[in-house]
Formats: C-alpha cells, structure tokens, sequence
C-alpha cells in the first residue's frame, strides 16, 4: 500500500556496524545479497542461511517502527514461519482467530468459520502486528552464524554483470562496493532496485482512501474479524475491526475518493468516529494512517541475477491479506531453488520456475484482490447497483451471500509447473499435485507425536508406505510405519495412501510426484525434474 | 459446455415480456435500475454457467454498437 503519512515511533532500534568489505582495497564477492530486512527479505535470508547459504542482508533503516501494517497470517505462512524458526514464538503471541462477522447496516448479513479440520499444527489464521514478526526474525537472523545483516546500508547502484552484479552501497561512512553472484531484491513496493535498473510496475490503482487506526482497548469483545458495509456510524462507507495482540484493534475505514488525507488522520475527526464505532470512549489511539492502494506486479520477477519477491514484485490490496502472505511464499519457493543452484546442483535455469509459479501466484492474489476492491468500493452508481443489490439478495438466498466479497482471505497456491511429474494414477484426499503437502499428526520411532510437516523440513523428501518390497532409494526417505506412524490415519485419509504408495515433496513441501507403485527411475526422474533438469532428462 | 441459446424458448414470449413490463411499472428510474440488478444476479446464477454468461454479455453488447446499413 502507498502510505500517505507515516510518521512511526521506534519499537527497535539495531545499530550501523562498518564492515570488513568496506575496507577492502578490491570489492568482495558475495553469493547472494538480499536487499530489504522486511519480512520477506528476513525469510529469504533465513531460509538461504538454514541451507547453509551464505547470506548478507542489507537495509537502508537501522529500525523497525511502530504501525501495525500487516497483522493477518494464513495457515501456509505460519508453516514456513516455523520451518524458518519462528512459528511458535508467533502462534504465542498471536491472536489465534477463524470466526468472521459480514454486517450491512445494523444487521448481521452472515458469519463465517475459518474451522480448521483437526490434525493441523496451524491454526487458519493468526493476527500479529507486523513489527513482532521482524523483530522475531530479526533475533532469529541474528542466531545463524552465515547471515550477516548490515543496517544503514543503502543500495544506490546496481550494475548487471554476466554472472552477477556490482552493487554500491552508500552508509553513515561512506559509499562502497562489492559483487555478488545473486541480488533478492525485497525492497518493497517503492522498490528503488526496481527503479534501478528502469521496469515497469503495472496494473491498477484504486482512488478510494481508506483510513488505518490501531486502537488500544480493553474489555471482552471476541477475536473475531467484522466487516460493515454502510455501517450507521459510517454511513456509505466500509469498515473493517480486527483484534490484534496487546489488546489492540486495527480499524480500517474507507473514506471515498474525495477525502482529505490530512484532515482525516487528525484526532479530533478520529477519535469521534471510532467512539461512534466502538459505541464508548474507553479506548486511546496508538497509530493512524491513510492509505491508497495500488493492484500492480512486474512482468517478469527475475531479471538475469536479480530476483524480486514481495511487494517489490508485485502489490496487492490489503483486503483477504495477500501482501505479507504471498511475500513470504515467495521467499519459501525462491530460497531452496537459489540454494541447490549455488551448490551446482541444479541448472541455473530453475530460477525461471520461480518466476512461474509466483507469476502465476501473484495473478491470483491481484485477481482475488481487485474483485474484493470492486465489491468494496463500487466505481459507478450501477457497480453500486450490483453491490447493493447483492448484499440485499443475500438475506434471502444463499447464491448470494457466496457473491458477498469483504475480503477473500489468502490460500497458498496451487503449482502447476514442470517441476511436477504429471499423475499417472488417480488420487482422492486433499493431497494435491504442486500445492503444499496438507500437515498430518504422526507419530516417531520412540512414539512421540511429530507432524509430518515437521518431519519433512526443507529438504526434498520422499515418503513411502511399505507393501514388502524393497522401499525406494533417495537422498531422503521417510517409510510410513517404520520411520513414522499414522495412528489416527490422518495422512492415509488426506494422501489417499495405500500398501506401495509414494510421494515425492519439493524442499518448499509442495507435492512433487506420486505414484501408486513408484519405480526407482520414475522417481530418479521425478526428482531432477523437480531440480529444473528439463523433462527429468540430464 | 453449454452454448447460449437465442433461438425462442418461451412457450408465450409476450407474457414475459409483459411480467417483466409489469415488475417495473410504476418505479422511479433508480428502483427500476435496483430490480434490474437483482434480476440480473438472480438469473445469472440460475444460468450457472461462466460461459454462458459471457456470450450473454457479449450479445447485450453487440446489440449496443451502431447498425451498419444492410448492403445488398
């Protein structure tokens, strides 16, 4: 979103430290440099870092500031947060939430259940403000002995190179330079490396404003996510209440398209507002904005050595949470591919599967994203038309209510990518060819619970259910009821699994293969295939 | 996949023609946008086909655009 004011208190202050580099007669050599400490930059870093990747992170800030910005986290992402160290930090911190609230008016149009089936580690969503995410990144990132993050360190130039890139970086110090095999540019929807090397950055923006309040406020109201269109104390207008950890709330509030920024963000026209919102005064308020936003990506995220994630490859509208969701969803398909490709054991050309599948990704995101803002904030007053028309029609028939769109929340999406071994046998269960593997509760060797999630990690894996032949060979081989045990046959139910059963899954957990009767060269095939080595062929 | 049938399917057209005259008989031009919205909702999930609604679209609006004058 492009934030109009934004003056932010600090939460975290880290410091400017000169580096080796900076004082080298010739410019070091880097293997990959990652531009930008948000969140998505943190992972990436991260999970480079945890497959013994080198790593130097790089950012023009040496803090984190206040504003709670991003707060929604879908189950996927609370997935690879815990893959990447963190998950548990946030799930205690977090507001675990599923039930939302659609209201027209004064009326409860309907309420929905996020209701997670059982056998999940992860909850459907969490709320968390986004500065708790990076600091818990942060300290993670500080805990990996090959990432090293350079604060104050802004990148001012970028030159290609055949095989890499010369960056310059201006500090409190001065400017220096060094090389770098690759650059993951996560320097966020201003991106200045986007800027740098002059593409494009197109799609739609949306002229309504919207106003961002977190709201400090005790009492019992339930973590539940209500939405209003034509609230009585907002009449015309959305509005959005979501309860945050610290009991804060986030309120968003459309404005129109007329509204003036800097009288709107003033506290006697806030405070006024919420009180006819929140129906009291008991409340303080912690952090207020304006936003517009922008439904827009790049044409290609990879540019010879420079890849781009997050909302510097593409922006979305806040609503259904698909900027941080799918920023970090790129860091986890990026991350392992660079990885395998630095150790010379994949061709460099595996890269472009990652502009692919999170090309294709980011379509579905602005999709889902610009047919909420559409519903939203109508355009004409025959858009408004068909949205009223549909909020009123959804009170007497259900087609309609599936039409009311207050957001659809983000879902981790589906490959459908060479790096997949097309089925050759037919599957039922909610295992899908390329999306992430669906978690399961097992049991280890010593019986202790593990979810399979957890069992798998980063690494490409293959899980296999025995039927008395010799079990399949791989760099890494799970056998189901001797390496793991599914004693509630959860996983037999969501892999459709029987006797001879196996499974091929990406370093990301994505569902590579599968087959009923795998054979040692379909599944040698399937794994190069998977490491971009073109119809599995070398 | 179904087409989208233009060729008459109604067994008395000019009774609905005449239910949809009546619907709107008596409405300010606003009220009448506001039911032909609805209708437009109701019918299209009836139809339940993306496709079809699409050929639908692209009919209502092709009989927008300026008669050419028939050549002979």
């Amino acid at each position: 979103m492009g934030r109009i004011m934004n003056t932010r208190k600090i939460l975290y202050q880290y410091g400017y430290h000169r580096c080796p580099d900076q004082d080298r007669a010739s410019p070091a050599r880097h293997s990959v440099i990652i531009v930008g400490a948000g969140p998505v930059g943190l992972c990436t870093a991260i999970d480079l870092a945890q497959r013994r990747i080198p790593v130097v992170l790089l950012d023009d800030a040496d803090r984190i500031g206040e504003g709670s910005r991003g707060i929604c986290y879908a189950k996927r992402t609370l997935e690879i947060l815990d893959r990447l160290g963190v998950g548990n930090l946030c799930l205690e911190k977090g507001v675990t939430w599923k039930v939302g609230k659609v209201f027209q008016g004064n009326d409860l149009l309907y309420a929905f259940d996020l209701l997670p089936e059982d056998g999940h580690k992860m909850p459907a969503f969490i709320n968390l403000q986004q500065y708790y995410l990076e600091h818990a990144l942060v300290e993670r990132a500080a805990a990996l002995p090959n990432l090293e993050i350079r604060w104050c360190n802004k990148v001012v130039d970028l030159k290609h190179r055949n095989d890499g890139a010369t960056l310059t970086v201006e500090t409190p110090e001065g400017t220096y330079k060094f090389d770098t095999d690759w650059v993951v540019a996560a320097d966020g929807a201003r991106s200045p490396l986007r800027g740098m090397l002059g593409l494009a950055f197109q799609g739609e923006a949306f002229e309504d404003r919207f106003l961002i309040a977190d709201v400090k406020m005790k009492g019992n109201f339930p973590p539940e996510r209500w939405f209003w269109f034509d609230p009585p104390f907002h009449e015309g207008h959305s509005a959005l209440l979501h309860k945050q950890p610290d009991d804060v709330w986030r309120i968003d509030l459309q404005l129109g398209r007329d509204a003036n920024v800097k009288a709107e963000q003033a506290p006697e026209r806030v405070i006024p507002r919420l009180r006819q919102m929140l129906g009291h005064d008991n409340f303080s308020l912690e952090w207020v904005s304006v936003y517009t936003f922008q439904c827009r990506r790049l044409e290609r995220f990879v540019h010879g050595r420079v890849v781009f994630v997050g909302d510097a490859a593409h922006q979305v509208s806040p609503f259904g949470a698909r900027g941080a969701n799918s920023g970090i969803q790129d860091a986890d398909n990026l991350a392992w591919k660079l990885a395998i490709v630095l150790k010379g054991e994949a061709p460099e050309s595996l890269i472009e599967s990652y502009n692919l599948e999170r090309s294709a990704a980011a379509d579905e995101n602005i999709g889902h994203s610009t047919r909420s803002t559409d519903f939203i904030a109508p355009r004409s007053a025959q858009e408004l038309r068909f949205r009223d028309a549909t909020l009123a029609l959804a009170r007497h028939a259900s087609f309609a209510k599936r039409m009311v769109n207050s957001g659809r929340l983000s879902m981790p999406s589906t490959y459908d990518t060479p790096l997949s071994t097309p089925d050759a046998d037919s599957w039922s269960g909610s295992a899908r060819l390329g999306a992430p593997l669906p978690d399961a509760p097992l049991h280890d060797q010593n019986g202790r619970p593990i979810w399979l999630l957890d069992a798998i990690g980063g690494e490409e894996t293959i899980l296999h259910v025995p039927n008395g032949t010799q079990p399949p060979k791989g760099s890494r081989v799970l056998v189901i009821g001797s390496d793991l045990f599914d004693n509630q046959g959860f996983f037999a139910q969501r892999f459709d699994a029987s006797p001879g059963s196996t499974y091929l899954v990406r370093p990301d957990q994505h569902l590579a293969a599968r087959w009923r009767h795998g054979t040692p060269s379909l599944l040698e095939s399937a794994s190069r295939r998977l490491r971009g080595f073109e119809g599995g062929h070398a | 996949m179904t087409a989208l049938i233009t060729e008459s399917r109604l067994a008395d057209p000019d009774r609905t023609y005449r239910a949809l005259i009546e619907a709107h008989r008596g409405l300010s031009d606003e009220d009448s946008a506001a039911l032909n919205s609805r209708l437009v909702l109701i019918l299209a999930n009836h139809i339940g086909e993306h496709s079809v609604l699409q050929e639908a679209i692209a009919l209502a609006k092709q009989s927008m655009e300026p008669v050419e004058p028939a050549s002979e």
